[in-house]
């Protein structure tokens, strides 16, 4: 992004977004949660597995801020390592979706020969249902944390893939990449610095949802517990043994389903705001 | 329209064949031998050779790859190493609670999205249409099992308004299994709904601007008329589409909703499978959910000429 033409339209999607409430809201929640993840033992005096067994089930007051687990576990201090966690889950997908979308998705759209090919490699891995896809990767890979990362990035890789390919199929036809290409520039050259630097907005807009969609995905298979191995605490994981004790202690599971609410939606409510920024034209009807 | 039809089958099995490759790669991606994974860790390495001899897994991986193709293209699907019966027939004995889930909470999405969608688009930048969408974005933010839990809890456990889990038992009759289905079926109706307004909404926005609705209303028409007959009827493409596309969402939703409600479906029986490494059950599963995927979105295609005239093939 150094070079000069793109500062103004980048200046105004920075006003843009900041001028949407909404927008604001979102970041500040994932700032809360981002925070909460990386000063976790600034914040909380307990270990995530330290157990106090007079102390189970405990009521949510003022030494156990949300009360203790059927372990007498602190849940306020499970829940912020277990939002490392997720937030490493949801991030990690992202990005190694994203990078794995953007190589299909160029080769797809840049090289006529290669576009039928990827783009029924595409439709295939649409038409799984991201969970039960998710399950089996992790099935066969087996269910550590970077296993989850890598089969949720497999499964929404399409997702960007299909961005990308959409971008490239329409920038390569304009003057500038026909220019650069009869100047005899590099091909690699064309596909990052004259086509892909120019789709990194709509990369970002879906990467945030892939953000959003993975940390969903992820508390589903720790629920189901084909995720990430049960001792490490996760938000999924946390609803999953607190099922259990919902009849005498719903704090256990109260908490977990409002962090995992508020980060999806705070994610949400960012690529929401992104995408309507980018668009003009949408932005104009809301 | 007949080349289109032929084109689109050729495309599609195109789209099969690669599933089914995926699907190959992913039951071999696991590290160590299969057989004794599967076995478990009690299992004689003489057990483990007979199974690999079964499952043909001491074969060349392209003679497996070919032979699989085969097996499957002849609708074979292998056999359940748990139940020890055929996939197809362990799949068709838990077909039952998720095609019936899916198609409530379908319906309960449908009628609860499309008239707000409709009077949101209407009442663009009103109170209403505001709050209904920041409701659907809440809606799709709620993790589907998590609001299964808090609905059995308070409204099944607590009040006894709905049954609280299972499938009524082996002597159910078809209408009391369906009574444990209602709520399941709400909760998974609510998280797809989001989607379905999303897109009504965007939908219907896009058709009252268009010219032919000025036209209609220029005419005097009522304007009931004008949305309902002129609106609605052009609106509803897309949203035809975004229906197809839900059913992966929906199946997913089941996945997890099932496991909740503690119902025999689709989705327990992945899960289980996956605890107990039956790769014949998780890969038939994967196969015909996916087919079924790709055959729903050719007829959502097909579905277009009779909703619109201009669509011609």
């Amino acid at each position: 992004m150094a070079d000069t033409t793109s500062m103004p339209m980048e200046a105004s999607l920075a006003k843009v977004l900041v001028q949407r409430r909404a927008v604001i809201l979102g970041l500040v929640i994932l700032a809360v949660f981002g925070a909460a993840a990386i000063l976790a033992p600034v914040i909380t005096p307990f270990e995530p597995a330290a157990m106090s067994v007079r102390n189970r089930l405990t009521a949510p007051n003022a030494t156990w801020w949300l009360g203790t687990d059927e372990f007498g576990r602190d849940i306020f201090t499970r829940l912020i390592y277990a939002g490392r966690v997720s937030l490493l889950v949801g991030g990690g997908v992202a990005i190694i979706s994203s990078l794995i979308g953007i190589a299909l998705g160029l080769a797809g759209g840049f090289f006529r020969r290669l576009d039928g090919p990827v783009s029924r490699v595409i439709d295939a891995m649409m038409a799984f249902p991201d969970i039960l896809l998710a399950i089996s990767l992790v099935a066969a890979l087996g269910g550590s944390l970077i296993n989850v990362v890598l089969a949720l990035s497999i499964v929404y890789a399409p997702r960007i893939a299909r961005v990308v390919r959409a971008s490239t199929l329409v920038i390569r036809e304009l003057a500038y990449v026909e220019a650069a290409r009869a100047l005899g520039v590099a091909t690699w050259r064309i596909l990052v610095h004259h086509l892909l630097r120019n789709m990194v907005s709509p990369i970002i807009v879906q990467a945030t949802f892939i953000f959003a969609y993975a940390m969903l995905a992820e508390a589903g298979l720790s629920f189901l517990g084909v995720g990430i191995d049960p001792e490490t605490p996760t938000w999924g994981t946390m609803i999953n043994t607190g099922r259990q004790y919902i009849d005498t202690a719903g704090w256990m599971i109260l908490f977990p389903g409002i962090s995992i609410t508020l980060c999806v939606l705070a994610l949400q409510l960012v690529g929401d705001g992104l995408r309507d920024a980018l668009d003009p034209r949408i932005s104009k009807e809301l | 329209m007949l080349t289109y039809i032929a084109k689109r089958f050729v495309g599609m099995a195109v789209v099969m064949f690669i599933v089914l490759t995926v699907v190959f790669v992913i039951v071999r991606l696991a590290p160590g031998d299969p057989a004794a994974l599967m076995l478990g860790p009690e299992a004689t390495p003489e057990d483990a050779m007979a199974l690999r001899e079964r499952l043909g897994l001491n074969r060349p991986i392209f003679v497996q790859y070919a032979s699989f193709l085969g097996q499957i293209a002849s609708g074979d699907l292998g056999s359940s190493l748990f139940f020890n019966r055929p996939v197809l027939d362990v799949l068709a004995g838990r077909a039952e609670p998720t095609v019936f889930l899916s198609l409530f909470s379908l319906i309960i999405a449908i009628v609860i999205a499309l008239p707000i969608g409709l009077v949101s688009a209407y009442t663009r930048g009103s109170l209403f249409d505001q709050a209904s969408v920041s409701t659907a974005m809440l809606a799709a933010s709620v993790p589907s099992f998590w609001t299964g839990l808090l609905f059995q809890q308070y409204l099944a456990t607590k009040t006894g308004w709905f049954p609280v889990a299972g499938y009524g038992g082996p002597d159910a009759d078809f209408f009391d299994r369906m009574r444990h289905l209602i709520l399941p079926s709400i909760v998974l109706g609510i998280v797809n709904s989001a989607l379905i307004l999303r897109f009504s909404r965007a939908a219907m926005l896009d058709v009252l601007s268009d010219d032919f609705v000025r036209t209609a209303r220029a005419k005097g028409m009522s304007e009931w008329r004008v949305v309902l007959r002129h609106a609605l009827k052009n609106a509803l493409i897309p949203i035809v589409t975004v229906v197809g596309l839900t059913f992966a969402l929906l199946i997913s939703g089941a996945v997890v909703t099932e496991r909740v409600f503690n119902l025999p479906g689709i989705g327990s029986l992945v899960v289980g499978a996956v605890l107990r490494r039956d790769y014949p059950v998780i890969q038939g599963t994967l196969i015909v959910v996916a087919g079924l995927y790709v055959l729903i979105n050719f007829l959502v295609d097909m579905l277009y000429l009779a909703i619109d005239p201009r669509v011609k093939y």
